[in-house]
């Protein structure tokens, strides 16, 4: 998880030609001052990149990884609309994992973030050249033309030249320093519904997810891993394996001890995918369990439930006095909240192919981040990063799990070793048994009221293993960013706080999952300070507007600081949507929620029934400002998905350990939401003209605490631990 | 050597009677638009249709599917046909990696059901997960893909 980049430092631009005769036009995130241009196309590759072929036909490469976000799409829209193409003619292409290209990494809802401004300069800078070009054939002035559609066109005399056929000419123009970007007004494709570029691919099986690479000759592995996490091998029996029809080969695999190094195990090598599950299910195995082999989820979240009651390690900023404001309260509100371990369960289960040969490496893989991939390939195979490809394929869902390339080593290992190359498949048992979890947390919050049911005093005290643990397994202490992921700096104008992080130690790999620690903290937040406004008998939604204050931009470092009045403006149209505050039938109930995530502000309100002790959804309604979005329907997509894992993580979402070993196996026992579960869903975006922010992440936390919130609305029950199916009301 | 009869062509293959039709499918026959998702008929991803009838392909022995008509996702039915211009007038997909299983339900459904419910489309679709969430989309495609098919 990095730190956020500096994209004003785009300043590197180069323009070649390529043998195939287009115009290629790149640029780096780079120190480099000066804006160069070189004729060839050897060593260069840019970040962001366009082809303009001589057919009119625009390649451009898409430097982050599909994982159904629609990043192909809007990335590409982004430079067709300041290039003024014609969207028919744009072709998206996958970059590979390379430095060269930027950051890749496909996580912390940054994407349009980060790159946006850059992408928009790209396209500019093609058309500036386009209808310089022009010009020069017309021997009129730039200001003369005008572009439109992939044509330039003569203002005096409508003639249009093809953007095709001006690439020759547009090679031999200077990269310009300068370009002025579009009006929002003169957007084509911006902000407004675009179909997804891959559609026909996905409505007909045609689009090439990692499990699908097909390589001649290729083999198919599995591996069986030790139950608890970091045990081994201590004796295992191939015969009955080795017996199954197609099995080709059986041998143990040592873990890799890095933060994505593989688990290790016994491989067994066959000719086709089934053939390796059954020799596998063949294997006959005795593990060491090593020093997990005892987690017991159910015992540790109490432990941890009992250290969150006692003073903790206190975590800046400290604003006044706490204990004053306690001392001094009409009421003092408390509450503990516990959450499980869950896992991302994406569609598709990770899985690599790879062929080491000839001191090289190849990997057809879905990776969030194909960079880190590289790395731990080539570090594997200790040869340079320069003789690994690692191509990206579709991702059937990521939502974290696919930036850890741990089964990508494990293609690797497995292709050397077989001199072949070779495609791992984890089951879905193996991706819910094995997997680096979100994390499990306690917390406890205290909170005193005076006489005008105002707050004035606020304690947070939250636990949970790090994932810090996985890169120091030595980590016993959140990290600054996992606090700061809303509970340090919550939006809130209280004059005496304090946070405090109690000590948790890891016994299974923790990894971020969408959302990460917004998840519980938000969980967290949004349940007490609903229990707060029940105590101080206020409305739910006046009370926390109330407790967000006054219009402020809050004084932080940070790119884009929070601002109350963005946030509040999201909680009433969420609010008014719902027609908050309107007579409700029986057993109904409205909860709200929100939180300021990755950027963005996200409020949610829903409507469930509670009868003969079942709890039922009946509609949510989201209110996100992101700022400047790319694609409309895009967003709405995502949000509505938003919706859906959040409603997974309130009913249902629990992985538990029992002897070191994860309970659940498959989605009989881990499980998901289903579609009969789903109300209708309302999304509104803000329109504004702010900087663009996160999408992916930011529409989950609110959604679990606004369930509770509105059962509690409906019931006067409050559920302060998840599932809730764990309560007998799902 | 056996011969499975996919989306109207044959194919002989080599493989044991029990491997799962998912994987003959996929590994031996070579066409990967269906897919795995749990290998337990949990998820609906590999759903396929046998003589027009739905199935879970991960859960049934290649056996099962000699001397029958198989259709995956890279096959045509006129329902399928009316669905893929739904699925992309209401741009449902996110990673599109459940889909092609939920459009082989989908079809199926409305080829027992011309006209379904919410709730029909609920109760048909439950086989299906989708991770992204897509559901909210699928029903309205399904919704528009019949209103395609009475214009
Ligand atoms: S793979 Fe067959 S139902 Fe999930
Ligand atoms: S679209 Fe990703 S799982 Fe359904």
């Amino acid at each position: 998880m990095e730190g956020i980049q500096n994209i004003s430092r785009r300043n590197f631009v180069k323009v070649f030609g390529l043998a195939s005769g287009g115009l290629i036009i790149g640029c780096q995130f780079s120190s480099e001052k000066e804006i160069v241009r070189i004729d060839d196309g050897t060593t260069f590759a840019p970040n962001l990149f366009i082809q303009l072929k001589k057919d009119g036909k625009l390649i451009l490469i898409c430097s982050r990884s599909e994982m159904g976000q629609g990043i192909r799409t809007s990335l590409g829209s982004a430079i067709a609309d300041e290039m003024d193409a014609d969207w028919k003619y744009v072709e998206i292409q996958q970059a590979t994992g390379d430095k060269k290209f930027g950051n890749q990494n496909t996580d912390g809802s940054r994407s349009v973030r980060t790159i946006l401004a850059p992408m928009r300069k790209m396209g500019a800078i093609a058309k500036q050249m386009l209808i310089a070009a022009a010009a020069k054939k017309w021997e009129i002035s730039a200001s003369e033309c005008k572009t439109e559609m992939h044509y330039v066109i003569n203002k005096n005399n409508n003639k249009k030249l093809f953007f095709g056929d001006l690439v020759e000419d547009a090679m031999k123009i200077e990269v310009p320093k300068d370009v002025t970007l579009k009006n929002k007004k003169d957007f084509n494709y911006i902000g407004k519904k675009l179909k997804s570029i891959d559609i026909k691919d996905f409505t007909h099986g045609g689009a090439t997810f990692g499990i699908d690479a097909r390589l001649p000759n290729m083999k198919f592995a599995t591996i069986a891993r030790c139950p608890s996490t970091f045990g081994s091998v201590k004796s295992f029996d191939k015969t009955k394996a080795m017996a199954v029809a197609g099995v080709e080969d059986v041998f143990e695999v040592e873990r890799v001890k890095r933060p994505f190094g593989m688990l290790g195990g016994v491989a067994v090598i066959a000719n086709n995918t089934w053939s390796a599950i059954q020799g596998r299910n063949n294997l006959e195995i005795e593990w060491d369990k090593g020093k997990n082999g005892a987690y017991d989820s159910k015992r540790y979240a109490q432990r941890l439930t009992n250290r969150i009651h006692t003073r903790a390690k206190v975590v800046p900023p400290t604003k006044g006095s706490v204990n004053k404001a306690f001392s001094n309260a009409s009421q003092i509100v408390e509450a503990t909240y516990q959450l499980p371990h869950l896992v991302h369960a994406p569609m598709e289960v990770p899985n690599a192919l790879a062929w080491v040969h000839d001191g090289k490496c190849e990997v057809w893989a879905p990776v969030q981040s194909p960079q880190s991939a590289r790395t731990e390939a080539a570090a594997y195979l200790g040869i340079n990063e320069e003789n690994v490809t690692i191509n990206v394929t579709f991702l059937g869902g990521g939502f974290g799990r696919k930036s850890k390339p741990d089964f990508v080593v494990e293609a690797v290992a497995l292709s050397k070793r077989m001199n072949a190359p070779v495609q791992v498949v984890w089951t879905r048992e193996d991706d819910i048994q094995h997997s680096y979890y979100h994390t499990t947390n306690v917390q406890y919050l205290k909170a005193s009221l005076d006489k005008n049911g105002l707050v004035t005093g606020w304690l947070h005290r939250t636990a949970f293993p790090t994932i810090n643990s996985t890169f120091m397994p030595s980590a016993n202490y959140a990290a600054g960013w996992e606090i700061g992921q809303g509970m340090n700096n919550n939006p809130f104008e209280i004059e005496n706080v304090r946070y405090e992080n109690a000590k948790a130690e890891p016994h299974v790999r923790i990894g971020w999952l969408r959302s990460v620690c917004a998840i519980f903290h938000s969980f967290g937040i949004n349940s007490f300070i609903d229990e707060l406004a029940a105590k101080a008998e206020k409305d739910p939604l006046q009370f926390k507007l109330d407790l967000i204050g006054k219009d402020r931009i809050r004084k932080e470092k940070s790119p884009h600081p929070l601002n109350t009045k963005r946030l509040k403006n999201v909680m009433k149209i969420a609010a008014k949507k719902a027609n908050w505050g309107r007579e409700l039938p029986k057993g109904h109930g409205l909860g709200i929620a929100f939180y300021y995530s990755f950027y963005s502000y996200v409020a949610t309100v829903v409507e469930v029934s509670v009868i003969n002790n079942k709890v039922k959804l009946h509609n949510v309604w989201t209110a996100l400002d992101c700022g400047m979005y790319l694609n409309k329907d895009n967003v709405i997509n995502q949000l509505e998905g938003s919706a859906v894992f959040g409603m997974s993580i309130a009913l249902h979402g629990k992985i538990t350990a029992k002897d070191g070993a994860i309970e659940q196996s498959n989605f009989h026992d881990y499980i998901l939401t289903r579609m009969h579960e789903v109300p209708p869903i309302d999304i509104t975006i803000v329109d504004n003209d702010e900087a663009p922010t996160g999408v992916g992440e930011p529409g989950v936390p609110p959604v679990a605490p606004a369930i509770v919130n509105a059962i509690y609305n409906a019931t006067g029950k409050r559920y302060r631990t998840l599932p809730l199916s764990e309560h007998g009301i799902v | 050597m056996k011969t499975l009869t996919i989306n109207g062509k044959n194919h002989n293959i080599e493989a044991h009677d029990d491997m799962p039709l998912l994987w003959a499918i996929r590994d031996i026959v070579g066409l990967t638009g269906t897919k795995y998702g749990c290998g337990v008929s949990q998820c609906g991803a590999c759903s396929i249709l046998i003589d027009g009838e739905l199935a879970k392909s991960c859960s049934l022995p290649l056996s099962y599917g000699i001397g029958k008509n198989i259709t995956t996702i890279e096959g045509k039915t006129t329902n399928l046909e009316i669905l893929r211009k739904a699925w992309s007038t209401i741009n449902v997909p996110q990673c599109g990696y459940c889909q092609s299983g939920q459009l082989i339900a989908a079809s199926a459904l409305l080829d027992n059901n011309p006209n379904p419910t919410d709730e029909d489309i609920d109760i048909a679709m439950s086989g299906n997960i989708c991770r992204c969430g897509t559901y909210s989309r699928i029903k309205k495609a399904i919704h528009t893909a019949v209103k395609l098919k009475n214009k």
